[in-house]
């Protein structure tokens, strides 16, 4: 699965960088490196709602505070195969 | 508001404006032959010696300003009619010349090429003098002049000289398109092709950005330019031409430095890839030294490679102070990231096509790189960034001894005692413009404060190492 953050210059001044770091450290804690693809992308075009995060076609607003939340609220369900 | 240094810069402009303002009508074949008469109306010549000389030099400068004559592989042109065959005798007595006793410049001259008429009165020479200039430095009146074209005195590197018809003529096996003598040419006889008209059609296709994005990727010696506005509002004004967003080519540096000081190491001398006419100067004229220049690729052609990676259908604008970009593109490592190059002077025209007022609007933001890709862009702040990079990466036993070379040149000098072994330095840091990428001939204006309006620049970056800046990319 892809996560795309959005590295342009709106969202690195939000804390994408921060964003980017944190999830490079869960997605390794939880063992998923070779489940989950981190990608970068200059602008989602969605700048006043950054860090703008895309996963499975949906956007996602995050801040470094909520990156954790968002790993085990929204990234983990996903992973689970849906029946 | 002033946002040249020249009038020839603003006639060269107007003729970009008005090209980029009936190209985005869709009008410019139609009215193309109009445009002479458009920027020189009336009977009163202004600036030749009549007005029907000044437009046909004008549509010379349309040609250029929609790509320039195809068959000349040169990014720089020289507009034969505009050239003033400018007198080039060399250094001459002038009238200023008191007749006085004690000679100086005699005893300075150590060829003897300088004699007195019975008023006592100097006289040079021709066929002994070897324009050494020392006669003219010890002239208590300074009545010894050099009468050199300001296009020969601008190239350095001997690339333009007088031609059959007298006008000036670009040997493009030297020519390494600086653009030096581009901004010195007093007529503006010489000039860089553009490439605006190719910028708007790759905007307007792209409708909106729906068919594909069309990213601008901006040198960091922007932060000298557009002095009349902030740099915020330039960003915005760069978005509301059509742009999707805006990168700072500076992240590409922090790439470049970061990978430079590792092949540093690995190589043991090394020269800078950066500047696209030090490069070329180096293929031309010291071809044993190619392979040791960096095989990094320049921070433009980086970044973007970069960027095409995570959106392989869009379009990328390199905007910057540089003419020598305009033929980086064209090499075929290059040609597949970059679609196009403007420079600062284009980016304004286009600007003003659009009536756009960048002033009245809301800043924008810009902020990819770090406080060391950003000052890539004087001269010092490639080889500083490098030394960063090799204490980031923790590489201490390596002795860095680096040589910044301002302007082409300082950057021969230190090539001939590389390719003599006797280079005290294993890091040739090379910028054919003098002060760096600041003094670009695709600037608006150069001035002192240039340097530290970088240098500020750098300091505001939120990142403040390399690796802070490009942590992500590595990976």
């Amino acid at each position: 699965m892809k996560i795309t953050i959005c590295i342009g210059s709106s969202c690195h001044l939000k804390g994408s960088r921060q964003v980017v770091e944190k999830l490079q450290e869960l997605v390794k804690k939880n063992n998923l490196t070779d489940k989950i693809d981190l990608a970068a992308a200059f602008c989602m075009g969605n700048c006043q709602n950054g860090v703008c995060v895309t996963m499975n076609e949906k956007m996602y607003s995050l801040s470094p505070e909520t990156t954790e939340d968002f790993f085990n609220n929204d990234v983990l369900p996903s992973l689970v195969a849906p029946f | 508001m002033r946002k040249f240094d020249t009038k020839v810069q603003l006639l060269k402009y107007k003729v970009l404006r008005t090209v980029a303002e009936e190209a985005y009508k869709d009008t410019l074949l139609k009215n193309i032959v109009d445009i002479p008469k458009k920027i020189v109306p009336g009977t009163e010549a202004t600036m030749r010696c009549c007005v029907y000389k000044e437009r046909a030099i004008l549509s010379e400068r349309v040609k250029l300003a929609m790509g320039g004559d195809s068959t000349n592989p040169n990014i720089i042109e020289v507009i034969d009619i505009a050239c003033d065959e400018c007198p080039m005798g060399g250094y001459e007595v002038t009238n200023a010349c008191r007749g006085c006793i004690a000679h100086r410049c005699e005893e300075a001259c150590k060829r003897g090429a300088i004699s007195f008429d019975h008023n006592q009165r100097a006289h040079i020479d021709k066929t002994k003098c070897v324009e050494c200039g020392a006669c003219a430095k010890v002239c208590p009146y300074s009545a010894i002049t050099n009468y050199k074209r300001p296009c020969e005195n601008a190239c350095k590197i001997k690339a333009i000289h007088m031609g059959a018809n007298k006008a000036a003529e670009i040997d493009n096996e030297k020519c390494i398109a600086c653009g030096a003598c581009v901004y010195q040419c007093p007529f503006g006889a010489i000039m860089d092709k553009s490439f605006i008209i190719n910028a708007i059609d790759i905007l307007k296709k792209s409708d909106d950005n729906k068919a594909y994005k069309v990213y601008a990727v901006v040198a960091p010696s922007i932060s000298s330019q557009f002095m009349y506005a902030k740099l915020g509002q330039v960003i915005s004004g760069i978005k509301a031409l059509g742009f999707y967003t805006v990168v700072e080519a500076a992240l590409g540096a922090d790439m470049v430095a970061y990978h430079e000081a590792a092949e540093l190491v690995e190589k043991g001398f090394l020269t800078s890839s950066c500047c696209p006419a030090f490069v070329d100067y180096i293929g031309k004229q010291f071809p044993a030294l190619k392979e040791h220049v960096s095989h990094n690729l320049s921070p433009m052609a980086t970044i973007a490679k970069y960027i095409k990676s995570t959106d392989p259908d869009c379009k990328i604008i390199f905007i910057g102070p540089c003419t020598a970009k305009k033929a980086e593109i064209k090499k075929p490592e290059v040609r597949p990231y970059i679609d196009c190059v403007l420079t600062f002077e284009e980016l304004q025209a286009l600007f003003d096509s659009r009536n756009l007022d960048i002033t009245s609007m809301d800043e924008d933001v810009l902020d990819n790189a770090s406080y060391y890709g950003r000052i890539f862009a004087r001269s010092g702040g490639l080889a500083d960034a490098v030394k960063q990079a090799l204490a980031e990466q923790n590489i201490t036993d390596f002795e860095y001894k680096p040589v910044s070379c301002d302007g082409i040149e300082a950057c021969r000098v230190a090539l001939l005692k590389a390719s003599k072994n006797v280079l005290d330095g294993n890091f040739i840091e090379g910028m054919a413009c003098t002060g760096g990428c600041i003094g670009g001939a695709g600037c608006l204006t150069h001035g002192e404060k240039s340097k530290s309006d970088v240098d500020k620049y750098g300091r505001e970056a939120l990142e403040k190492t390399i690796t802070d800046a490009i942590g992500f990319i590595k990976t």
